[in-house]
Formats: C-alpha cells, sequence, structure tokens
C-alpha cells in the first residue's frame, strides 16, 4: 500500500473578510506528482504557504509525510523542501555557499554539505558556476540553484511555487526534466502552475482551484475528456471566401464558429476520418485552405470549460510568455 | 516532536542525510556569517558607517566647528564633537537592521529561512548580531578618526569601557526600532525614505553638533529631552570630553548615565514587543 505524502483537510484561509482559500482537501500519494492549477490569485500559494508551516490555517489542517503542520511544525520542516515563487537564492554569495547556508540550517554536517553540495551542483550543470556570486546566473540557472538548495537534505516531500514562471522556453523543458528525474528517485513533488500545459507534462493528478475553491480534480486524460470532443480548425487562404466556406462546413456538421479577423473556422469533430471527409469538400471547390487541422482539447480548454475564463487572463507576464 | 537523527532509507532506498537538531546560537550564527559576506561582496554598504560619519567629522570640525563655540572643553569643539558623531553613528544602526530585514522579507529569504526546521528567531538574532557589527565598525572607524582631529580619552579606563558599553546598548534598543520599521515597510525605498526623514532630524534635535544651551527655549527642552542627547551627554562625561552642564538644563542633561540606561531599557521594553508582534504579521500572513 502506497502511503500519503501530503494531506491538505479542509484547509481555510481569511485574510480580513476575503477568503484566500475556502474548504480545500486534497491528498497526494508518496512518489506521486500533484499539479496544483489555478490563475494568479486563485489560492495557490496560499495553500502551499499553509502546508510549508509559513502561515496558520484558519481552520483544517495538512499532514506532510505524516506530520501534522499544526502539531509537529518542526518535522514537517525536516521533511519537506519548498522552493518559492521568486527564485529565493541569495544574489551576493556564491552557488556552493547558498547550499552551505541553507545545508548548515538543516543542521547537516558541514562534510556533508560539502560533498552532497557539489554533486547537487554537477547534476543541475552548475559546477562551472558555483564559485561565482549568483547576480551573474541567468533566470534558469537560480532557478535549477534554487532547487539545488531545496533538495539538499534529500526532502521527501517537495513543495514547489510556480517554479518555471518568468523562465524562457528552453530553461523551462530543462526544469522539467530535472523534476522527472527526482520523481523517478522518489520524491513527492506538489507543483503550482499557471500553465496548463506544465501541469499536463508532469503532474499525475491536477486539481484545478479557482477563487480558493477546488473546481475539478483527475488525471490529466480525465480533465481532458470533460471538457468534450475534439475540434476542427480551418484556415481560408482569402478573407472573402471566409463566408462561403463557413456555408459549407454548416452543410455537413452542426456548429460552426467563424473567426473573421484569423480567417478561421472551428467546428466540433468526432476524429481524423471527420477530418479527410472535410478535406475532400475543400479540395473539389475553388476555396484555397492555408491549413486544416483537428485540434485536441488542451487543459485550457478544459480551463476555459470549467471557470468560464481563461487560465492566463489574469496575468500579464504569461503574455510575454506565449509570445516568446 | 521526533527528532529524526538516523540516517534513513526511503521506500526507493535513497539515503536520507542525517538532520541534527542545532540551537538558536549556531543557527544565528549561520545566518551572521551570510550577512557578513554581504559586506564583503559589497564594501560600500559600510558607507553609512565610515565615508559619511568621517565627512561629517570633517565637515562640522572644520567647516562650522569655527562658528561653534564651546567652552570649558579640554581640546575645544571637534574632541567635543567626537561623541556627538558617534551617538548619530549608533542611532542608525536601526537604519541598518531595517533596510537588511526588508531587503530579505522582500526578497523571499526570511519566507525560505522560516522554512527551515530552525528557531523562528534566528532571523532576528542573526540580523541583529550583523548589524551590530556593522555598526562596531563605524564606531571603531569613528574613533581612529577622532584621534587624528584631536580626540582624546581623558577619564579612566573604566569609564571609556562604560562608554563603549551604552553606545552599543543603545544599538541594541535600536534595533528593535529597525525590525518594527524593516517589518512594516514594503521596500528598502520605503525605508529609506522613512528613516531619512525621521532620523535625521532626531539625531539633530539634540547636542550632538551644537550645545543646546544657545537654543531657543522650547527646542532646547525637546533636545534636552532627547535620548540621543542623554547618551552622548554620557559619553562625553565618561571620555572626559564634556563641558560643564548649565544649572538651567532639564533633568537628563544632570544624570546622563542613568537616564541613558532608562531610555535604552524602556525603549526596548515598549518597542521589542511590538517589533516582533510586526514582524510575526508580517512574515506568517
Amino acid at each position: 500500500m502506497t502511503s500519503l505524502a501530503i494531506e491538505a483537510e479542509h484547509l481555510v484561509k481569511r485574510f480580513g473578510d476575503q477568503t484566500a482559500v475556502d474548504d480545500v482537501s486534497f491528498s497526494v500519494p508518496e512518489g506521486s506528482v500533484l499539479g496544483l492549477l489555478g490563475p494568479n490569485g486563485a489560492g495557490k500559494t496560499t495553500t502551499v504557504r499553509m502546508m510549508t508551516t509559513l502561515s496558520k490555517p484558519t481552520s483544517g489542517t495538512a499532514r506532510v509525510a505524516g506530520h501534522d503542520v499544526l502539531r509537529e511544525p518542526d518535522a514537517v520542516r525536516r521533511s519537506m523542501g519548498l522552493t518559492g515563487q521568486a527564485a529565493t537564492v541569495d544574489e551576493l554569495l556564491t552557488g556552493r555557499e547558498n547550499i552551505r547556508l541553507i545545508g548548515s540550517l538543516y543542521g547537516l554536517s558541514s562534510s556533508y554539505v560539502k560533498a552532497a553540495g557539489s554533486d547537487l551542483l554537477e547534476r543541475f550543470s552548475l559546477s562551472e558556476a558555483a564559485d561565482r556570486t549568483v547576480k551573474t546566473y541567468s533566470g534558469g540557472m537560480r532557478r535549477r540553484l534554487d532547487l539545488a538548495v531545496s533538495l539538499i537534505a534529500t526532502p521527501r516531500v517537495l513543495f514547489l511555487d510556480e517554479p518555471t514562471t518568468g523562465l524562457d522556453p528552453r530553461s523551462r523543458v530543462e526544469l522539467w526534466e530535472v523534476l522527472r528525474g527526482l520523481v523517478k528517485d522518489g520524491t513527492t513533488l506538489l507543483l503550482t502552475t499557471q500553465y496548463l500545459e506544465e501541469a499536463d507534462q508532469l503532474a499525475d493528478r491536477i486539481v484545478v482551484i479557482d477563487r480558493g475553491q477546488i473546481i475539478a480534480e483527475g488525471t490529466p486524460l480525465e480533465l481532458k475528456d470533460r471538457s468534450g470532443k475534439a475540434s476542427l480548425v480551418l484556415t481560408v487562404s482569402r478573407a472573402e471566401d471566409l463566408q462561403t466556406a463557413a456555408e459549407m462546413l454548416r452543410q455537413r456538421v452542426s456548429e460552426v464558429h467563424v473567426d473573421e479577423a484569423a480567417r478561421q473556422l472551428t467546428a466540433p469533430a468526432e476524429g481524423l476520418r471527420d477530418m479527410t471527409r472535410i478535406a475532400a469538400v475543400f479540395e473539389d471547390s475553388a476555396i484555397e485552405l492555408d491549413d486544416l487541422g483537428l485540434k485536441r482539447p488542451s487543459l485550457d480548454d478544459v480551463f476555459l470549460h470549467l471557470t468560464g475564463h481563461r487560465a492566463e487572463d489574469t496575468d500579464a507576464t504569461t503574455d510575454e510568455e506565449q509570445a516568446s | 516532536m521526533t527528532t529524526e537523527t538516523t540516517t534513513r532509507a526511503s521506500a526507493s532506498g535513497i539515503a536520507r542525510p542525517e538532520i541534527r537538531p542545532t540551537g538558536l546560537l549556531r543557527q544565528s550564527l549561520a545566518i551572521t556569517r551570510r550577512n557578513l559576506i554581504h559586506i564583503k561582496r559589497m564594501p560600500e554598504m559600510l558607507m553609512d558607517v565610515t565615508i559619511q560619519p568621517v565627512m561629517f567629522v570633517l565637515l562640522f570640525a572644520y567647516v562650522f566647528g569655527g562658528s561653534i563655540a564651546v567652552q570649558g572643553s579640554p581640546a575645544g569643539y571637534r574632541e567635543w564633537l567626537m561623541g556627538g558623531i558617534m551617538g548619530q553613528t549608533i542611532a542608525f544602526a536601526s537604519f541598518i537592521v531595517a533596510v537588511g530585514l526588508t531587503a530579505d522579507i522582500d526578497k523571499g529569504i526570511v519566507d525560505r529561512m522560516r522554512s527551515l526546521p530552525i528557531n523562528p528567531s534566528a532571523v532576528l538574532v542573526g540580523r541583529s548580531i550583523s548589524s551590530l557589527l556593522h555598526s562596531s565598525i563605524g564606531i571603531l572607524v569613528m574613533s581612529v578618526t577622532g584621534l587624528f582631529v584631536g580626540w582624546r580619552i581623558r577619564g579612566s579606563l573604566a569609564e571609556a569601557v562604560l562608554a563603549y558599553a551604552l553606545l552599543l546598548l543603545w544599538g541594541f534598543a535600536m534595533i528593535w526600532v529597525g525590525i518594527l520599521v524593516g517589518s512594516a515597510m514594503r521596500s528598502v525605498e520605503a525605508v529609506n525614505g522613512l528613516m531619512f526623514t525621521t532620523m535625521f532630524p532626531i539625531t539633530f534635535l539634540a547636542n550632538t553638533f551644537a550645545p543646546t544651551d544657545k537654543m531657543p527655549h522650547g527646542l532646547r527642552v525637546v533636545a534636552e529631552w532627547n535620548p540621543i542627547s542623554s547618551l552622548v551627554q554620557a559619553v562625553r562625561q565618561l571620555w572626559g570630553n564634556d563641558i560643564p552642564v548649565p544649572a538651567d538644563a532639564q533633568l537628563p542633561m544632570h544624570h546622563p548615565v542613568i537616564t541613558t540606561l532608562i531610555w535604552t531599557i524602556g525603549l526596548t521594553l515598549v518597542i521589542a514587543p511590538l517589533a516582533i508582534r510586526a514582524f510575526n504579521k508580517r512574515t506568517q500572513g
């Protein structure tokens, strides 16, 4: 039987008359990855702060590695690592000194910290930069160092609050690889993210949180199934053909959505067969197509379906991210 | 509370290192060490206790000094001035604590430390120790500068040591002010703004740079009751740099050492609980 590494039980956090987290419960089996997904301000960070003993719940409690956050905060702190939203490494220290500081605060012997620290730096490709001050590191390097620092005591449970926010796509993929390696070694991860793709890539289970409440929970596949079918997306080459194309499509499918600006038509589809059938129709017509494709529901669609708004609507930094 | 002292293997067979419970002292020293590395990497952080007060000494001793009459001091205004500059330097310990603390809270460093199995006070104790060391460097630099401009200790060794001890004690009280301000302010810029607009007038509206007896009556009363004045008067007396206290001076000027002790203890008793509350409120939300 697998035991539970993290259990949240009816966590509530109120700030004044605002409820940031409203009765949140979930559990994470040991060795698995839970993605806590939601837009900015959904209550993800507050939830993580309560589970990592940084903030006291207004009511409810949580257990990390079997220890209650309210009754045994020290035992919780000994069994977990936390990587905060901004890479909380010390800019004026070198990478090695950062690890040494946290290692000695954990109460690890200095000989252990020295050896294990070098291994971690090596593993996260930071050996060369180890003796440079963090000020000179790139965003991706800081994140990797942040992780290395969190891992110095080999915690059983690792909390990652938006681990890839602000990273360029390449660094993000690199970090995902590192995280997969940790899971393979048996570490339990809880990561918060506003990137649906990230949750999809890494998490075994996803908890979707919006305005402090859990609105859905399941494996990425289950969540995608919920938002229904795939859709057919078709882009015409000339804008004047758009209405004609829409008419042709309407004769064959139940519902067509027209996006004039993008010269795009969207229609529900069952699968590849629908696509080839439609492709044949246009093949014989005078209408030229730029693109025709089948779009499976993404977690983005799931989020839209569940909340009525896009996950990234609220955050300006994410827009930059997608543009890059 | 369970203490995990043995190396144990997880389900997947990874060896986990031994986590030994450490005391507040060791944790605070680790944090102090980190703060001192900051000073080593950015020596300009020390400008507030080195170049700035040295500049003040030179400015007041040579630019304004000629027009400030101090009768009765064994070596004139320059010697009398030193106690004032030292008082101002140590009062600014609050500034140093506040800036450091706000920066650490702001950058999430305090949260990271609080997520570790340490005594939460270690963050504050470490910050306080390094700030006192920082201010002590300033006091040392001032003493050396003083010797160059003609300042001498004319009292006994015991009195001289007591004067330095009073300065450090005052620095300790100022740490709480720093923790309070550092916890309440949202950014280093805000701390700078608040501290400049309060600490400068407070340290000037005293006997630091000019004798109080020529001030208008109302101002003079305020200046002589200013805790900084007690401290400055106390160290001047203990170093033998003082001038006779006018008979009509306010009470603290006649008993500066005891008043300084009362002020430091009183300020600490009032401000420390407020500071700890502000810090907890800021970091545990």
